[in-house]
């Protein structure tokens, strides 16, 4: 038996969007609609063949509502990932799984989110305080980017992680949101001084430290490899799929193991480059979930593009920027494109591998995505022919 | 302020807590002491548990300063300091809390400019709607 069935035998060959913005005047299950019309619309499938739908647990909209309202037809696979952005690239993987097991042939990926004009969850405080919050939030460390700051500090202390990196991590991403029309930053630059001047959120972590809030859906369509050939676009193949629950994790408040600065990515790479061809040094872009700058050193040293500690330097020198040795979310990322649970991360690193995107790295052929780090995650391997 | 959520598997922590004692989940088969609570032991899967006494002296092992946009009853203390504090029998023991002047002084008591990682920190205890917890408080 192949041991890596997965491999290359599924592809992404629709890919659909709605407008990106603070308020948008749609429901959820109508931009969800939209843009999975788009996508089909984009690959040339009609909405009848679906017969698969992955989404997050986090998702309003069921796949009862969405299927009808799109014209699916008979759906013989749905799946839910849970933990909110660490879902995303699982969607995805598991829509893959679906099609190289001949469970469905014609998969819809999803997330819609109203996050820009709606509510922040943490504001939910009835629904919120289930263990482990009842340990965290009652001391007032309430909101994910609290959270996040006490590792940001604790990582600052161990590793000597500099405000200075996480300010280049934020400008790296805001320099291809400036060349993005799709973005919210689009045309909006963000300087150093800037960063460094910039109101605290939860210190050590500032404004810009934080993703946007933004109103938005997006969607992809994905077929078998064999399908792919004859698709409107050139076939994005699901090289590789891991997902990561690391043995005595807690969520975004890892503070109770060994070792709570190697987060989830560690395991659902290690499960990626497992199944993989190449390796980290192969990847020619990649889309690092980023609900908040520190996410991406974080992310950098578990997926293996450097050693343990090392992820701020790598930031050092534009090393995330176009040109440098890892160009990372060409569409600007959750952190100045937009933020919707890291999805636009998954239709970005398709557009690299079509030859689509505004940031476009020349010649790309291997893109890694990945879903966010500090929770139960997942990612993605994506290569062209 | 938020009130913690007292579940079957926490709820000796807080009645330990109003009588001025830390006490930590452990199982009665393995003697493995455990945080957050829980229903099994992860090593014996056992399901019979003690609450050990523990010493209240650790030390800071990191913290952040929270700033508005926050819920109203901690944006009027804000910024304040929430310290995770390694308790000293097991690194891996490390308690969310806040860190005040002395016990029963406010959550924003302490200036945030004067906390380091690995300072030393007893033990006091703190209400938050009528029910008991651990804080911490600078030790000599």
């Amino acid at each position: 038996m192949n041991p890596t069935p997965l491999k290359d035998r599924a592809a992404i060959v629709g890919i659909g969007q709605t407008d990106f913005a603070k308020h948008l005047g749609p429901s959820e299950k109508a931009l969800a609609c939209r843009a999975i019309a788009m996508a089909l619309d984009d690959a040339g499938i009609a909405a009848h063949e679906v017969d698969a739908f992955a989404a997050y647990t986090m998702e309003a909209t069921d796949e009862v509502e969405i299927a009808k309202a799109v014209g699916a037809g008979d759906v013989t696979f749905f799946s839910r990932v849970g933990f909110g952005g660490g879902g995303s690239c699982a969607t995805v993987g598991h829509i893959a799984m679906a099609i190289a097991t001949g469970q469905a042939n014609v998969g819809v990926a999803w997330r819609s989110r109203k996050r820009g004009s709606g509510p922040r969850p943490w504001t939910d405080t009835v629904n919120q305080l289930a263990t482990p919050a009842q340990w965290t939030r009652p001391f007032g460390l309430l909101r994910p980017v609290d959270e996040i700051a006490v590792l940001a500090r604790r990582y600052m202390h161990e590793y000597g992680l500099t405000r200075e990196q996480l300010g280049a991590v934020a400008i790296a991403c805001r320099n291809r949101a400036n060349a993005n029309p799709a973005a919210i930053m689009y045309e909006r630059p963000l300087t150093m001084d800037d960063y460094l001047n910039a109101r605290m959120i939860s210190d050590p972590l500032c404004l810009f430290d934080n993703c946007l809030e933004t109103d938005g859906a997006l969607a992809v369509v994905m077929v078998s490899a064999e399908r792919a050939r004859d698709c409107r676009q050139a076939p994005v193949y699901v090289h590789a799929f891991g997902q990561g629950l690391p043995a005595q994790h807690h969520g975004m408040v890892n503070y109770w193991n060994d070792d709570p600065l190697a987060g989830p990515s560690w395991t659902a790479a290690e499960q990626l480059w497992k199944h993989a061809d190449f390796g980290p040094a192969d990847v020619d872009v990649a889309q690092i979930y980023d609900a908040f700058t520190p996410l991406i050193p974080l992310s950098l040293e578990g997926y293996g593009f450097c050693g343990k500690g090392e992820g701020g330097a790598f930031a050092d020198d534009g090393g995330l920027e176009l040109g440098g040795r890892l160009p990372v979310n060409t569409s600007g990322g959750g952190l100045s494109e937009a933020y919707v649970h890291g999805f636009n991360l998954i239709n970005e690193g398709v557009r690299q591998l079509r030859g689509t995107s505004t940031n476009q790295v020349a010649g790309a052929s291997t893109c890694l995505v990945t879903a966010g780090e500090a929770v139960p995650t997942s990612a993605v391997l994506l290569r062209r022919a | 302020m938020l009130k913690p959520l007292v579940d079957d598997d926490g709820a000796p922590y807080f009645e330990y807590a109003a009588k001025g004692e830390l006490r930590m989940q452990t199982c009665a088969n393995c003697g493995e002491v455990l945080f957050p609570p829980r229903p099994m032991c992860p090593r014996c899967q056992g399901i019979e548990f003690e609450w050990k006494l523990m010493s209240g002296r650790g030390h800071v092992w990191s913290f952040a300063v929270p700033r508005p946009p926050l819920l109203p009853d901690y944006a009027a203390l804000a910024p304040y300091p929430v310290v995770v504090v390694e308790l000293e029998e097991d690194r891996r023991l490390r308690l969310v809390g806040n860190l005040v002047a002395s016990e029963g002084a406010a959550i924003d008591s302490v200036d945030p400019a004067a906390i380091e990682i690995g300072q030393p920190v007893r033990v006091v205890f703190q209400e938050i709607e009528g029910l008991f917890v651990a804080a911490w408080t600078p030790d000599a």
